[in-house]
């Protein structure tokens, strides 16, 4: 295919055993220059206040009436826990997706079950409210 | 044969004729497509903030900005400068890491996914295997960053408001990775290069957007509400939790989140051309013209207006996109957090679970038209 040539060209001098991370690792350094430039270049060019008052919680307004580190709903925890079940459903997915011209037929049906077994765990979730906001 | 512009090939052979050894060559050629991608973003993300306030300044029949330079197209640069000169705040009871980490976790993932975005065959910083796949597992990194903003804020708006960010982008994480799971079957690859490519040679009706009707629509509106936009911007939510997780942020940490969600949305947009809307591909095929001229493709001059051509148009869809998602911002009203909910686990995740099943029994039936 046209891709191997570049994938071999780009491979030649890298020390990654996977073609192209090395890309990935170089970007991600020069990506957290970023925000590191925009917080050194704010710190030389803001204003230095400093007070109690103004340093205070904004509470629209109001004197703020103790901390927000409290308990919240636990929806959000419901919501997170069937995230990671079907999260985890796609990650498994990707690989039968991408090899799937050469699965045939039978990958197919084995996907049928796998995905009818998360979705009996979806009808689960959702009999047993945990899917309800209110 | 390979064909299109390939600038580090040139790049690195132009230098090796100067005497220089391979890897040097290619190690001197490394950050420079990073560079032009990082800073091209950035102006892309201007330009968009641009837009926002004239397409809403439209909608609404007012003018807006007008004054810093033609049309205000300064205005962007006044914001930057502006929020570089505020004074940043840290409330007292706030926790200091939490608080000032958060903003950078939110930019990070959304800058590193430019990685992926291709503009032309050899128009992308690297065409990694993984393509997409990279995309859609670091973006999951930003709503960590969104809770460490909201707890570490101590404030109880930014507390609500970093849970429902959460909330909202887990909630319609599942659905795009499922509709992006469709089109990469039908590639038969993850590489965004390869998914550009199974669209190309029949202009516009080869694009992935009539294959894939449903898992267009699944993913446009999960993009949207993974970038908090209007229907889906219950986390920033002005006029219940005031800004939401930023609500104790001025300056840069503000400027960060500002940055970051426009950032995403221009991602979004043009990481559905990519998928969707064939690219860097045009209407019409370029090659149609080139050989109808009786040029060669492989011709330096045509190589080089033909990857112009590509940028343009990959622009030029990612920016119409852009324009419908400003539209509809104005258009559509605010959904409630169950409605939000509901619609991404009751409706579109069954749907994309059935919509990545049709695909897989089409491409087992129809293997000519799904990408073999």
């Amino acid at each position: 295919m046209c891709q191997d040539g570049r994938r071999k060209f780009l491979a030649k001098p890298t020390v990654f055993v996977l073609n192209g991370y090395d890309y990935l690792l170089v970007f991600l350094l020069l990506c957290s220059v970023v925000p590191i430039a925009a917080f050194t270049l704010s710190a030389l060019l803001r204003p230095r206040r400093t007070g109690a008052e103004r340093r205070t919680t904004y509470e629209s307004g109001m004197e703020p009436q103790g901390e927000a580190w409290v308990q919240f709903n636990i929806r959000y925890y419901m919501f997170a826990l069937v995230f990671v079940v079907f999260d985890v459903e796609t990650v498994f997915l990707y690989p039968w997706a991408v090899a799937f011209s050469q699965l045939g037929v039978l990958a197919f049906i084995e996907a049928l079950i796998f995905i009818a077994i998360l979705v009996i765990a979806l009808v689960y979730a959702w009999r047993k409210g945990a899917l309800e906001w209110s | 044969m390979e064909t299109g512009l390939d600038l580090q090939r040139t790049f690195v052979q132009a230098l090796e004729g100067f005497g220089l050894m391979p890897g040097v060559a290619q190690t001197l050629w490394m950050p420079l497509p990073m560079v032009i991608i990082l800073v091209g973003a950035t102006l892309w993300a201007l330009v968009a903030t641009w837009l926002e306030r004239k397409v809403s300044a439209a909608a609404q029949q007012r003018i807006g900005p007008e004054y810093a330079g033609p049309l205000g197209v300064l205005i962007p640069v006044a914001d930057v400068v502006k929020l570089l000169i505020k004074e940043t705040i840290r409330p007292a009871k706030a926790d200091p890491w939490l608080f000032s980490l958060g903003p950078v976790v939110v930019v990070l993932p959304v800058l590193l996914a430019y990685l992926i975005v291709p503009f032309g065959q050899h128009l992308v910083v690297t065409d990694l295997a993984v393509g997409v796949f990279l995309w859609v597992s670091i973006s999951s990194v930003a709503p960590i960053g969104l809770l460490m903003a909201g707890y570490g804020s101590n404030n109880k708006y930014s507390l609500l408001g970093g849970l429902r960010a959460a909330a909202q982008s887990i909630s319609y994480e599942v659905p795009l990775a499922l509709a992006v799971l469709a089109i990469a079957m039908m590639s038969n690859s993850l590489s965004t290069v390869d998914i550009v490519n199974q669209q190309a040679g029949y202009g516009i009706l080869g694009w992935n957007v009539w294959r894939q009707p449903v898992g267009f629509l699944i993913f446009w509106i999960a993009a949207l509400a993974e970038c908090e936009r209007l229907p889906f911007d219950l986390p920033e939510a002005e006029e219940e939790l005031v800004a939401g997780y930023q609500t104790e942020y001025s300056g840069v940490g503000f400027m960060l989140f500002y940055a970051g969600s426009y950032l995403n949305l221009v991602l979004s947009c043009l990481l559905v051309a990519v998928l969707y809307l064939g690219g860097w591909e045009a209407p019409i095929p370029v090659e149609v013209f080139v050989t109808g001229l009786g040029l060669s493709v492989t011709d330096p001059l045509v190589e080089v207006i033909t990857a112009a051509i590509g940028i343009t148009m990959t622009l030029l869809k990612a920016y119409l996109l852009l324009f419908t998602a400003i539209l509809l911002r104005w258009t559509v009203p605010r959904v409630r957090i169950d409605q939000l909910l509901d619609l991404g686990w009751k409706f579109l995740l069954p749907v994309a679970l059935v919509n990545l099943l049709v695909t897989a029994a089409l491409k087992l039936s129809f293997p000519q038209v799904f990408g073999g």
